[in-house]
């Protein structure tokens, strides 16, 4: 059977399990008519553990058959399809059902004809086979996962349709042969991002969250039709395998000085993949997207839909080696944002919080790879980064499941015995993401670690950045392990008496990653060990064919030489700093609990400012969403309070002075200035009102003021 | 006899006469036929008759046209035609008149205005939408007009009872006549210019005429000012919110998918038939209204809560996008507004269908609030209402994507790369309030738990928008080709 001709059909099985709960679910589950009357509080509806399948009856474990059987189906005819794509000479594969949309020939920017046509047509090479096996392969044990993590909650059809539904999106998105096709799958997975953050509706916070995240990503959106369009307007299509022609073909010129169409475009996508990404500036949405359930926050948030954005990059590999400009500012954006993320992620007291900036961060690192062009190892660590990242956040699910809903690292502590299995599988993905040697994350990030000093577009900035992020992630990590698992336990006590294992649904899939975790790296041995054969090197090898445009601008630029003892000292260097995050973890959260406190005071702003994330929530609010009124009012009261407030204890015969400069202050600039914004703001939003009064004779009087605007403009000309 | 009235005359003519035909007779037998209310239902059977005879009138025309292989075929001495342009708004008419007639049987009922009279005036206003549609002549244009906005005008007002939709029937009367004089006064002057009222000797004289001439430039205004009026662009949308938000739903539905395309049709027969060689003149006009009503209609509905007033604003953006279309004026442009009308047509059908189906007793369901919780109650129509908003926001793979896709392909073509990013940056706004939508929808819990009551026709129509945003979005080939045949040469 040739599989390979199949793979249209490999999105449709979800697709087929999303349209039969969405419309029938609901006459199958039980559960649904009271769904309405289920509020639940706290994220898991804390129940008792044991029945997994417990009230919800047979209509229940039947939808937990179908849902995650429809993703199984999928995986199995992707890993079919992967093996015989393996045997092939060509390595691609494109199956083009039918066109899409098609126009008219016309003249393209830099003269010349073009036809436009989008396929409705997809593609497999190495890179797409990557992408669908890790989403479908992730995809499934994560809604198995779900089977007993949604057990207790109301809507338990809408959440497997939606979950569904973006694993349909997701396959589109990867798998199609044209950016029209996965702007198709980009925004669908945006649309089931928004509706699955959002899920449990009745939180106020999570609806906000999810309107948030849509609205960012719209930003990016723009940018990526706007690049997509620019791309057609000077390629003259939008097919992956014709525009890579065009730009290997020579008939563009690479971009090495100034700043041209081709920079342009690659910049536009870029924005797109910052805002699916979640890179600076476009981040904010992914923290706040942790109001979801937790397997969305893994399956979506961790593995696979913020990698969209890196695929992305990757898949336009030969328009981004035109323009080493746009590479260099991809890689710095990359770099900024983690350690911008790192850093905030020390101080967050939130389980599932550190880990949502840990995954910006861990994101950041792919764009360092991408934009230093090491492509192969940007595509590598989202692999690896997908089996680790997905076992952090279940296991973190399960670690709230027990908590009964906690998510305060503050409230926990002494877990270790109490939920083995967790702690076990947790405590190897934590080992795997701090980069020690021998687990998946080690192999990817010290790669790219290695690349970014010694690539010829790389630079020694950057990896000094990199390094210092390395060492904040193996902090952060374990101190979320230390404050969660060892020490004393810090909950009340009847959530400790409630204290229990996961079901065996939640433990197999995290007991799976965790083996994906320790295995996954080992197809991408470092060169520099050369013990091991090629055989363990094989995830270069199968990428190479995609990579070749990027690789062979690499090789114009030169191949700087490095010797192999710098690049066993940088190992070593990256192992000791890993190492040492990991004891200062272990020093302040374990051996002298009280230091953090000390520490903390002794920073004092530094550590408000890292608690509040940089303030750069704020910063967005003041700047552009409450058009300056929320924003604008907490900015000014906290310089109120900060400037003012030290004057006064500062020097006493000051008081009154400054205290009558606040009430100056207060009265003059911070009213005066709330009453100016909402002044501006209705007048931004409510302009008609002022016209729309209901009376018949205003309405005339704007038309006329109309027809005398359009006489006056030729009276002027 | 037959040099006034020859067989070409009345192969042209037949669906129309089909319209108006059914239109008189539903008027005239409606009370001794039928006079049990029960027995309505036979008139919709009645129109659908007669939309079928029209149907039929128009396949005849579509096969000769086709079969002869001739781009148009003239009538009545050159003011009547029939091309590409004429059917493919035409057979838009008949689905959209379908559609809206399946719509209002139960709705009606339910607000206690059930008359026959209504299903005459839409076949009435259907058969004025052909004559804007097919007209080539002045005169019958504004004929077309006017038998066309007379309808309307009744039809908005058609709740006797209701204060608001009086009041709407009132303001969308004083301000249509108000824009008619606008329009006639052009119309006069272009009259005055040419010797002519055919639109193909005004483009001649008017091509002859110095571009500068101040006649010809207040020509040119005024008879923009009145189909910009008709289209509801800004700084002439004022009676469009007051007018769509009292109007019964399904009037407004027919008013903003009927009307708007047939006016669209009448601007573009306008602005590429006589006006074509003034393009400089009108353009900047064009530009500016269209931007204005992006601005306008994109930011006013953000603050809108009665959701016929949101789709109102809507409609005054989605103007905007229209006239980007003509802005850019190549080929993808011209065929992108005929797309985007065709979509829009089924879209905003769609939208309204579902506000018309919450309809009951007790319950106005124009409110946002009134949606909250729809997922919960009425899955189907709550997706269906998702898919509907999410192609008037133009996400794909829904309808509203090919058409802005377009638009905006057509603006690049042009180099006009600035109104593209104004354009595409409104598209983010847009999402914010037709999300509003969808998450009081979907995360909010129902406020009150009544079921709706639906007919079979109801859920035929709702079927109907629902395959049609779908369908154009994920195989828009067809309909695209369709689209291409209507372009004017």
């Amino acid at each position: 059977m040739n599989f390979l001709e199949l793979i249209w059909l490999i999105p449709l099985f979800p697709l087929f399990g999303a349209a039969t709960m969405l419309l029938v679910g609901r006459k199958l589950d039980p559960q649904a008519a009271s769904e309405v009357a289920v509020a639940p509080g706290v994220e898991p509806a804390a129940a008792g553990s044991g029945h997994e399948h417990g009230h919800g009856g047979g209509a229940k474990f039947l939808i937990s058959l179908f849902c995650p059987g429809m993703v199984l189906l999928s995986f199995l005819l992707s890993a079919a399809a992967v093996f015989q794509l393996s045997s092939l000479p060509e390595k691609t594969h494109q199956v083009i059902q039918f066109t899409w949309l098609a126009g008219q020939p016309f003249h393209m920017a830099g003269g010349g004809m073009a036809t436009f046509a989008a396929d409705w047509g997809f593609l497999l090479d190495p890179l797409s086979s990557v992408m669908i096996l890790v989403v479908t392969g992730i995809g499934f044990l994560i809604h198995v996962y779900s089977i007993g993590y949604m057990a207790h909650d109301g809507g338990y059809y809408r959440f497997f349709g939606y979950l569904n539904l973006f694993v349909f999106f997701m396959l589109m998105l990867v798998l199609a042969n044209n950016y029209a096709l996965l702007f198709v799958g980009w925004e669908g997975v945006g649309l089931c991002s928004y509706l699955l953050i959002g899920f449990y509706f009745h939180k106020k916070s999570a609806g906000d969250a999810g309107k948030k995240a849509f609205i960012v990503n719209r930003i990016g959106d723009a940018g990526f039709l706007m690049g997509m369009l620019l791309m057609l307007a000077t390629v003259g299509s939008v097919r992956f395998v014709d525009v890579n022609q065009a730009l290997t073909s020579g008939r563009f010129h690479p971009e090495i000085a100034g700043f041209g169409v081709l920079s342009a475009m690659a910049l536009l996508l870029f924005i797109g993949a910052t805002g699916k990404s979640a890179q600076v500036p476009l981040y904010v949405w992914l923290p706040d997207a942790m109001e979801g359930p937790t397997p969305v926050s893994a399956l979506i948030h961790a593995a696979t839909m913020v990698t969209a954005g890196v695929y992305m990059v990757a898949r336009s590999n030969a328009l981004f080696a035109l323009t080493p400009e746009t590479s260099l500012i991809v890689a710095v954006v990359g770099a900024f944002t983690a350690i911008l993320a790192a850093s905030i992620a020390l101080v967050q007291n939130d389980i599932k919080r550190v880990l949502a900036y840990s995954t910006v961060s861990q994101l950041g690192f792919m764009f360092m790879a991408a934009g230093v062009g090491a492509y192969w190892v940007a595509i590598f660590h989202l692999f690896t980064h997908a089996f680790f990242k997905a076992l952090l956040f279940l296991g973190s699910g399960s670690v709230i499941h027990a908590m009964s809903g906690e998510q305060d690292m503050r409230g926990m502590g002494g877990l270790k015995d109490k939920i083995p299995v967790t702690f076990r599988t947790m405590f190897i993905g934590s080992v795997a993401i701090a980069g020690i040697p021998g687990l998946a994350g080690f192999f990817s990030k010290d790669e790219i670690l290695w690349q970014v000093f010694s690539s010829p577009l790389g630079s020694k900035s950057v990896y000094v950045v990199g390094i210092v992020t390395a060492a904040m992630t193996a902090f952060y990590m374990w101190r979320l392990m230390f404050m969660t698992f060892y020490g004393a336990s810090r909950a009340d006590a009847r959530t400790q008496a409630h204290v229990h294992e996961s079901p065996k649904t939640m433990t197999v899939p995290l007991m799976t990653l965790a083996a994906g975790s320790v295995l996954a790296g080992w197809i991408g041995v470092p060169k520099l060990w050369s013990v091991f054969p090629e055989g363990f090197r094989t995830f270069e090898h199968w990428l190479e064919p995609v990579f070749e445009a990027s690789a062979a601008r690499a090789v114009a630029h030169g191949v700087a030489h490095h010797d192999t003892s710098i690049e066993w000292l940088l190992m070593g260097l990256s192992v000791a700093i890993a190492v040492a995050g990991i004891l200062t973890a272990r020093h302040l959260y374990l051996i002298r609990p009280g230091l953090p406190d000390a520490i903390r005071k002794a920073s004092g702003p530094l550590y408000d400012t890292l608690l509040n994330k940089w303030y750069v929530d704020e910063l967005y609010d003041f700047l552009f969403v409450n058009g300056l009124s929320k924003g604008g009012g907490a900015l000014l009261s906290r310089f109120d309070a900060s400037v003012v407030d030290g004057g006064v204890n500062g020097a006493g015969w000051m008081t009154r002075f400054t205290s009558r400069v606040s009430i100056w202050w207060d009265t003059w600039i911070i009213d005066g200035g709330i009453r100016l914004a909402s002044f501006l703001v209705k007048c931004s939003s409510y302009p008609v009102r002022i016209f729309q009064t209901g009376y018949v004779q205003s309405y005339a009087l704007v038309f006329v003021a109309g027809v005398a605007g359009f006489l006056l403009y030729f009276g002027m000309r | 006899m037959s040099q006034y009235y020859t067989a070409t005359d009345h192969f042209v003519l037949v669906p129309a006469i089909m319209l108006a035909l059914f239109g008189c007779a539903i008027l005239l037998f409606d009370f001794w036929v039928f006079p049990e209310p029960k027995q309505r239902k036979w008139l919709l059977a009645f129109l659908a008759l007669g939309e079928a005879f029209a149907g039929y009138g128009l396949w005849q025309q579509h096969t000769y046209i086709a079969g002869q292989g001739i781009a148009e075929l003239t009538a009545f001495q050159g003011s009547l035609v029939v091309d590409g342009f004429s059917l493919f708004f035409n057979w838009m008419f008949i689905a959209a008149a379908s559609i809206v007639a399946l719509m209002s049987y139960r709705y009606l009922e339910v607000e206690g205005e059930h008359h026959g009279e209504y299903y005459s005036l839409i076949l009435l206003a259907q058969c004025g939408m052909y004559f804007l549609a097919s007209g080539a002549d002045l005169i019958t244009l504004f004929v077309g007009l006017e038998l066309m906005a007379l309808c309307f005008y009744i039809m908005v007002g058609f709740l006797r009872s209701d204060k608001r939709s009086n009041e709407a029937a009132m303001k969308y009367l004083l301000l249509g006549g108000f824009s008619s004089g606008f329009l006639a006064y052009g119309f006069s002057l272009l009259y005055g210019l040419s010797g002519s009222t055919k639109l193909s000797e005004i483009g001649v004289a008017i091509a002859r005429r110095d571009p500068a001439d101040p006649v010809l430039l207040l020509a040119m205004v005024t008879t923009t000012v009145g189909l910009l009026f008709k289209i509801s662009a800004v700084p002439f949308h004022m009676w469009a919110p007051d007018a769509y938000e009292g109007a019964p739903t399904t009037v407004t539905a027919y008013l903003s998918v009927g009307s708007k395309a047939a006016s669209i049709a009448f601007l573009l027969r306008i602005f590429l038939g006589p006006l074509a060689s003034a393009r400089a003149a009108w353009e900047p006009l064009l530009v500016f209204a269209a931007i204005a009503s992006l601005t306008v209609g994109n930011l006013a509905a953000i603050s809108q809560h009665n959701i016929k007033r949101l789709l109102a604003y809507s409609s005054i953006s989605h103007a905007g996008y229209m006239l980007l279309g003509l802005v850019a004026g190549n080929e993808t442009g011209i065929k992108g507004v005929a797309v985007y009308v065709l979509v829009y047509t089924f879209t905003n059908l769609g939208v309204f269908l579902v506000i018309v189906a919450l309809r009951r007793e007790g319950l106005v369901g124009d409110n946002i609030d009134d949606l909250a919780g729809l997922m919960h109650k009425s899955p189907g129509y709550a997706l269906l209402m998702l898919i509907c908003l999410l192609s008037l926001a133009g996400i794909p793979p829904t309808a509203g994507f090919i058409g802005k896709y377009y638009i905006f392909l057509s603006l690049i073509q042009a180099g006009r790369y600035v109104l593209a990013a104004a354009a595409a940056l409104y598209v983010a706004v847009a999402i914010y309030y037709y999300f509003r939508i969808v998450r009081s929808m979907f995360m909010s819990d129902a406020e009150d738990a009544g079921a709706m009551e639906t007919t079979f026709g109801v859920r035929v129509a709702a079927a109907l928008t629902g395959l049609g945003t779908l369908g154009i979005g994920i195989f828009p080939e067809p309909f695209l080709r369709f689209a291409g045949q209507s372009l004017i040469r």
